[in-house]
């Protein structure tokens, strides 16, 4: 049998998480350089799923890339195909109809509170509850099977396209979004008695993880990492894009700086979601949802365009350096979750090991989007 | 010494609420299906692989133009036809879907202007060998005839 190793008092040990580990959610690894139970360094090791987006991006035609978008974020696809659909749009001056644009903000509402729920659930279980992940999952496979059945795909959808849409939604998918909303509410008030009334989830998150906002600012940290700590920052209110300006919602702020605070962001974004799909169904508009003159080749003029969107995730941004060709000369994807993952090694020194993981669940990490 | 009480108080009566949530559940109707031995029917736009479309000739609607082709972000497809003699338009010989590096976006349906390429609703994809992923669509099509 082994002999215990025994430590000196001030001797540190590394401790290694992931890249295959649940509490990562996907291929993160993380060094963690322990004293005990508390961190002293944490370093985030990124690039196991690297895929090139944006060098495939200089290389594939502007439609090509357009399916590329939505494989960043397995979670969000429709904010990031949004972004650069509204890029090109802007790039190459194509007019897009209204209901597309209304359909548009109705499907990544959508997507929004489909993502947000997924985050709900996995977040819990990586404090240890296991049931509100079953009864988030019930709710989000609404969202799906109405997603389906207008885009024809669950996860990876294809739906934007320069102009306008693929297809046209139909009277199915009205209805059943009619009465989504309702439910989503019934659902939202369960798991606020659930799990936000919980006293031992209050207890591991009420104070733990500080997040200043001058370490925000620093680290570019957007979505519900920035508006936790007192940020009123939404790209959806501040720099506004598509039809939203129409829309009549809140942006969630909390003061508290701490892993509650950013809960309670997201869970109130949900019902804002809500709020702008029942107003988009309401105001949704009769017409075609392509141009009636179809962009054939897309060559927007050489210059440099720049579009940010407010994803499920966070602020993302693209910027486009066109030379007039057929491809970009240049693609830049600015994915949120690379700034909030990055706050995780200032903030977690002196952090115990359990506070840590769920602190690194209240940032909502998808690593696929932060490797891209 | 009393937030202490009343903090132990309330933080009981919020864990025995969770129970009682769940509790409600266990007797809510079942929402999954037991998969394999039963499925759900794919909704009318699924979008599975590509099938080609035939003609009331049983022959395909495909004029061999290669939009498809040209469309494909990853090079996914290969196709060849020939003209026989004596014939005006081009006839399809081989249609190749390399299905291992198609992501199913549907740029090769959207692009074909001739109603040639549809979705197939096939989803229980699995295998352990890559060949079985090479579709040669027409030999497909000439079954399903059979």
């Amino acid at each position: 049998m082994n002999s215990p190793i025994l430590l000196q008092p001030d001797e540190t040990f590394i401790l290694n998480v992931g890249p295959q580990h649940p509490a990562t959610h996907g291929v993160l690894r993380v060094k963690m350089e322990m004293s005990g139970e508390y961190i002293v360094e944490a370093e985030t090791v990124i690039g196991y799923i690297h895929r090139m987006h944006e060098k495939m991006g200089e290389l594939k035609t502007y439609p090509q890339f357009l399916m590329n978008l939505s494989r960043m974020d397995y979670l969000g696809a429709l904010g990031y195909s949004h972004g650069h659909v509204l890029l090109i749009e802007k790039a190459s001056g194509i007019e897009v109809p209204e209901r597309a644009e209304y359909i548009r903000a109705i499907m990544v509402e959508l997507n929004r509170v489909a993502s947000h729920l997924f985050w709900f659930g996995a977040f819990v279980m990586d404090l240890g509850g296991f049931s509100p992940l079953m009864y988030a999952l019930q709710d989000r496979e609404h969202i799906l099977d109405m997603l389906e059945g207008v885009t024809g795909s669950r996860l990876t959808y294809c739906y934007f396209r320069f102009g306008g849409l693929y297809n046209d939604v139909d009277d199915d998918f009205i209805s059943a979004a009619r009465r989504f909303i309702p439910r989503m509410r019934k659902s939202l008030k369960k798991y606020h008695a659930l799990v936000t009334g919980n006293i031992i989830f209050r207890k591991r998150l009420e104070g733990i993880a500080p997040l200043s906002q001058e370490m925000c600012r620093k680290y570019g940290a957007s979505s519900a990492v920035a508006r936790g700590s007192g940020i009123n920052f939404d790209v959806r209110k501040n720099e506004p894009y598509s039809v939203y300006p129409e829309f009549d919602f809140d942006v969630p702020v909390f003061h508290e700086c701490d892993s509650l605070a950013r809960y309670n962001v997201r869970m109130e974004e949900i019902e804002q979601s809500l709020r702008i799909i029942e107003q988009g169904l309401d105001k949704l508009p009769d017409g075609p949802i392509m141009p009636e003159k179809k962009p054939k080749l897309i060559k927007p003029p050489p210059g440099d365009y720049y579009q940010a969107v407010e994803t499920a995730r966070g602020s993302f941004g693209i910027r486009l350096v066109s030379d007039g060709g057929k491809t970009p000369y240049r693609l830049k994807l600015r994915s949120p979750t690379y700034s909030n993952m990055h706050l995780f090694d200032e903030a977690c020194r002196g952090m115990m090991i359990m506070d840590a993981l769920a602190f690194m669940g209240s940032l909502d990490l998808v690593i696929p989007e932060i490797d891209r | 010494m009393v937030t202490y009480f009343s903090e132990i108080y309330h933080g009981l009566i919020s864990l025995f609420i969770g129970m009682a949530i769940t509790f409600k559940e266990f007797f809510k109707p079942t929402v999954t299906v037991a998969y394999p031995y039963e499925t759900l029917t794919m909704c009318d736009r699924y979008r599975g692989h590509t099938e080609l479309i035939e003609n009331e000739e049983g022959k395909p609607n495909c004029v061999v133009c290669g939009l498809c082709e040209k469309a494909c972000p990853s090079g996914c497809i290969t196709l060849a036809g020939e003209k026989p003699e004596g014939e005006k338009k081009k006839v399809l010989t081989t249609y190749i879907l390399d299905f291992t590096r198609c992501s199913l976006c549907g740029s090769c349906v959207e692009s074909c202007n001739f109603n040639a390429l549809t979705f197939s609703k096939e989803y229980n994809l699995a295998s352990t060998r890559k060949e079985d992923f090479i579709f040669d669509l027409l030999k497909r099509l000439e079954e399903r005839n059979k």
